[in-house]
């Protein structure tokens, strides 16, 4: 997203080479980003964000949609400030509504899993599935420790120790990581 | 369309301080260039001009309900300096709304100054909403320069919300705001400040609890930009049982300079009293997110303060 600094190599994005672009110009030519611990304004409502997002006057009932569609009830938060009023959960599910909004061609989401009280995966997978579905010839590079999440991508790249240790389907890639240590949860490892 | 003497530089400091763009129902008074330029009353309020001094006397009758009272004010010749004094005795049980605001538009090379001093008498169980907006406009090296100082004296019961902003254009201000509270009564100040270039704010504010269940809630919002400087001064005193919270929230730019001093004088036992300050600059991850979404940096930047201040 041109947050960091790559200290070598080159990133393509459509052919493009991006790399020394910055975050506006990189969000204008067509990515998003969701980050893993959402931002915080002051005064700053859910419907201004979702506009800014979507880069146009949006209606009411198109930014209710977007919200309906994270589990939110959209009269509640629609005019909510965007504060430390909403919980953590809340503003996650925010976070993916606005790239709902954005449409573009590639959303990266930043462990989208963290965070998500009381909803459950299934509807996470299912944005996913959606979005996929919905935006014509865009991809979604999602970064994630979470198998159940893992499972629904058509590729999967292993990265560990900041290098590329693997690539593959999910077929491939997933039966060896479940079975590390990075794969362990905590009550084998206390054992 | 406005059917006063008012020319249009006039008209574009009402739109900006009053959003007045049509003559407004209800009762208004207008004060151009220091003359009137335009009154109107109800059967339920009355205007009338002070005698001896500069200003008027606004009179509201015990149980008005749903109206409203506008009186801003038009400095738009360079070299006038005024302080007006403007009284509003508020009748029990009212429920009106109160719009005053100051443009000045200043080309010439002359300071203008127009100083307000609004006192108002709120009767028992009365409810009121002041919103008051201050505006500068011009292109001269004559400063543009407002002191307001507010009075606010509140019987039993009585509430009070007050709006005050200050976004654009005033050289220098110096905002004096007293308020004395009994019994019951409610105060909830939101004040909003913006300075840029090298301007000088300063925001004093006294509130005094005397009654029990008297509340006050003072919050200043405000964004000091480019070399301006600003200072905000609250205290809240408390006498009896009752509840007090200021809150000074602060965005710093550029060279800007702001020094907050909340506060809190307790004089009986029971009083709650708080205060809250924070300044800082703008959240580099606030930025971040808002440029992910395709805004430049300033656009960002422009969001985020127009959040702030809303």
């Amino acid at each position: 997203m041109g947050i960091e600094k790559p200290t070598s190599g080159q990133i393509f994005f459509d052919g493009q080479d991006v790399t020394a672009l910055g975050v506006t110009e990189r969000a204008k030519l067509g990515i998003s980003f969701a980050f893993q611990q959402p931002v915080r304004f002051k005064g700053i409502r859910v419907i201004d964000l979702l506009r800014l997002a979507s880069g146009k006057q949006l209606g009411i009932s198109d930014a209710c949609d977007y919200l309906s569609e994270v589990g939110l009830c959209a009269r509640d938060y629609i005019d909510r400030e965007i504060n430390s009023s909403l919980s953590g959960g809340e503003l996650k599910r925010i976070e993916i509504a606005t790239l709902l909004a954005r449409q573009t061609r590639l959303s990266v989401f930043d462990e989208p899993e963290a965070g998500i009280d009381l909803w459950s995966f299934q509807n996470l997978i299912r944005i996913f599935e959606n979005m996929r579905r919905e935006i014509k010839d865009s991809s979604i590079v999602i970064i994630s420790h979470q198998e159940r999440i893992l499972q629904i991508a058509d590729e999967i790249i292993l990265l560990s120790d900041g290098t590329i240790k693997q690539t593959g389907t999910v077929d491939e890639v997933l039966p060896q990581l479940i079975g590390t240590t990075a794969a362990v949860d905590a009550c084998e490892r206390l054992k | 369309m406005l059917d006063l003497n008012i020319d249009d530089i006039g008209k574009t400091l009402l739109a900006e301080i009053a959003d007045i763009h049509d003559t407004p129902a209800g009762a208004y008074n207008f004060r151009v260039n220091s003359q009137l330029a335009g009154r109107h009353t109800t059967d339920n309020i009355d205007i009338m001009t002070k005698e001896g001094l500069p200003g008027i006397d606004i009179f509201i009758k015990p149980h008005t309900k749903g109206e409203s009272v506008h009186i801003p004010v038009v400095v738009s010749a360079s070299g006038i300096k005024e302080t007006v004094y403007n009284d509003f005795y508020i009748g029990d049980d009212c429920d009106v709304v109160i719009v005053a605001g100051c443009g000045i538009d200043n080309c010439g090379e002359h300071d203008a100054q127009h100083d307000g001093v609004h006192r108002f008498y709120v009767g028992k169980n009365a409810h009121i909403k002041y919103v008051e907006k201050h505006y500068g406009s011009g292109d001269g090296n004559g400063k543009r320069i407002l002191n307001p100082q507010t009075e606010v004296y509140m019987e039993e019961d009585s509430s009070m919300e007050m709006e005050m902003e200050q976004i654009k254009g005033v050289d220098s201000t110096v905002r004096t705001t007293i308020a004395e509270l009994k019994a019951g009564a409610k105060l909830v100040v939101k004040e909003r400040l913006m300075t840029h270039g090298d301007q000088i704010a300063k925001s004093d504010y006294m509130v005094t609890l005397n009654g029990e269940n008297a509340t006050a809630d003072v919050v200043s919002r405000s964004v000091a930009r480019d070399t301006s400087s600003q200072t905000f001064n609250a205290r809240i005193t408390g006498n009896a049982p009752c509840n007090g919270h200021t809150e000074c929230d602060s965005i710093i730019m550029d060279s800007g300079k702001i020094l907050a001093i909340p506060s809190l004088e307790a004089n009986d036992v029971d009083a709650m009293l708080f205060h809250e300050a924070a300044i800082g600059k703008i959240a580099g991850d606030q930025l971040i997110k808002l440029m992910t979404l395709g805004l430049t940096e300033a656009e960002a930047e422009e969001q985020i303060i127009k959040g702030f201040l809303r």
